[in-house]
């Protein structure tokens, strides 16, 4: 299926308002908003044709204190068809939330995990989310673009 | 600077950084906790793997890692492109030419100068990655044999992975971490004479190869230790991310080499090998092993190949210049890419999101397929022995490295 017959698809299911196709990405994808992100993504995950099977890369982003957003990228593959997608959402810098698609995907787990990790985006109803990459004491979130990291942990000094 | 304090200790450090998953309170009857780990030869470096165990059965896991997390994300997002290269040699460092490939792929894709890329160059990076898979593979199929008691393969995997390190130590002057695969194009040419030796190489590895598998893959011992163990359901395996060799061992016969075909692989000639349940059922650990022993002979098809076009059609020549498509400025347009190549573990992708305004990524978030494919682990060994825990997490083949980036 080519990228204008997903859009068609998606079109004739939730209608034209529910997303906005994405300028200058490879894979192509859509933009959506977070109330309905869960739903469509279930639709991309079971409908015969798109049948999105694998979430290969699940990356958060922050946009900066001026834009004051962040997003969540998901790259979707399907293997039997062959096909890319591309599926972002905008969040609130202030309080980063979205719902988890780990019922979906079981490998979001980690993945979100990793974006909480380095980003403090809190996925509602994920089951597990921990720190995964630092220790669970670290303050702060690194990939944070106003970060600053803490001066000694555990008298280690922090800055080399 | 040495008088300083470098380290304040206190009993419940360990406690505060690193806590449990969980605790003794929701324990029923006859179970325990067992730490596997940081320190064990058998997690393959540093990783803790915290199992609830019922005497032998397994009935629960939750793997803890970031030992080795070097912040790959934190630097490429502070580096100009070409300086973050030698940052993924780091990630998967057994496998660090397949690494460059992918990085450099994505970076040529933004630039749109993929189709620049002269054709004796990318028969070279084909050449050395699939040389380093070979070398990545050795290793996998070296300490996955120690692990489960075969030692002997251990040191012949060792021993002919030493010459392919030593062949691509000629070619880039680093013996593991090479950045050798350059944006645009590479390092140097070959060294003069490289064709020959590794043809010799070739020539010297194929009876080796047939003798692995006799001795270890065939064995009675190995067979009865892996086969029908560690079952990964292909559904599973793709819900969780599973790529590679692994996904393959479960019967699926999807390779990116083929599906995305990058670089010069439409146009050389091999087979992605899949596991059939020959000695048991469809992915248990030996049909994963059996996979990567196949796809040995793969590279093998895959390098003759190359080193056919470049001693022939590609062949060396005094006016060749292997730097010649490298950008002087890398300053993509504004845009985001996500890009991915087969890795000798899996799938290793990149995500760039470049503001078309500086040199340096706005965002470049790597995708380890190590980390995929180890986040299945908690589901496949569930309700299995503890003694098969090692067996199954063999198989799977991590590099702490891509787990922890």
């Amino acid at each position: 299926m080519s990228f204008e017959e997903i859009i068609s698809t998606l079109s004739d299911q939730f209608g034209n308002d529910s997303f906005s196709e994405l300028e200058n990405s490879t894979p192509k994808g859509i933009s959506l908003k977070i109330e309905q992100l869960v739903e469509i993504m279930r639709f991309l995950h079971d409908t015969e044709g798109l049948y999105f099977d694998s979430l290969s890369c699940l990356s958060g982003l922050d946009n900066g204190p001026e834009a004051n957003t962040m997003e969540v990228i998901y790259n979707l593959y399907s293997i039997p068809y062959n096909q890319h997608f591309t599926v972002k959402v905008t969040l609130e810098r202030s309080s980063p939330k979205l719902p988890t698609v780990e019922p979906i995907w079981k490998t979001a787990d980690w993945q979100e995990r990793e974006a909480y990790d380095m980003y403090g985006i809190i996925f509602e109803g994920h089951p597990d989310l921990r720190r995964i990459l630092l220790p669970a004491d670290w303050e702060g979130f690194p990939l944070r673009k106003d970060y600053e990291h803490q001066e000694y942990y555990r008298g280690i000094k922090v800055e080399y | 600077m040495a008088n300083e304090i470098q380290y304040i200790f206190d009993k419940d450090n360990l406690k505060k950084s690193e806590p449990g998953k969980f605790s003794t309170d929701q324990l029923k009857r006859d179970e325990m906790i067992i730490n596997i780990g940081p320190q064990h030869p058998s997690t393959h470096g540093v990783l803790r793997l915290e199992v609830i165990s019922n005497g032998e059965e397994i009935v629960d896991i939750a793997p803890h890692m970031g030992y080795l997390h070097r912040c790959f994300e934190k630097h490429a997002e502070s580096l100009p492109y070409n300086q973050t290269l030698p940052f993924t040699d780091r990630m998967d460092y057994v496998a660090a030419m397949n690494n460059e490939l992918a990085f450099a792929m994505g970076v040529e894709r933004m630039l749109g100068i993929q189709n620049n890329i002269p054709k004796r160059v990318e028969y070279i990076r084909v050449l050395v990655a699939e040389l380093n898979r070979l070398a990545s593979h050795f290793i996998a199929l070296g300490t996955f044999g120690m692990d489960i008691g075969a030692v002997s393969a251990f040191f012949w995997m060792i021993r002919d992975r030493e010459h392919i390190l030593r062949m691509l130590e000629w070619v880039s002057g680093a013996r593991m971490l090479y950045n050798y695969i350059w944006v645009g194009g590479l390092y140097y040419d070959l060294p003069v004479g490289f064709e020959e030796r590794c043809a010799q190489f070739i020539t010297y590895l194929k009876p080796k190869l047939e003798e692995l598998e006799q001795v270890l893959i065939q064995n009675k011992i190995f067979v009865e230790r892996t086969a029908n163990i560690g079952v990964l359901d292909p559904q599973l395996a793709i819900n969780y991310g599973v790529t590679g060799p692994m996904l393959r061992g479960s019967g699926i016969k999807y390779d990116i080499r083929k599906a995305d075909g990058y670089s010069v692989y439409p146009e050389i000639e091999f087979d992605v090998p899949v596991g059939k349940g020959e000695m048991g059922t469809i992915g248990d650990c030996w049909d994963r092993t059996s996979v990567r022993m196949q796809e040995c002979y793969e590279s093998v098809k895959i390098i003759e190949q190359c080193l056919t076009q470049l001693t022939g059609d590609h062949k060396r020549t005094r006016s060749f210049d292997p730097r010649a498509a490298v950008p002087k400025k890398i300053r993509p347009k504004a845009q985001e890419l996500y890009v991915r190549a087969e890795n000798p573990k899996g799938e290793t992708g990149f995500y760039f999101r470049a503001d078309g305004r500086s040199d340096i990524p706005f965002r470049c978030k790597a995708r380890g397929a190590s980390f995929m494919n180890l986040s299945v682990i908690s589901a496949l060994a569930k309700g299995s022995l503890v003694a098969d825990l090692i067996a199954i997490f063999g198989s799977i083949d991590i590099v702490l490295g891509e787990v922890d980036r």
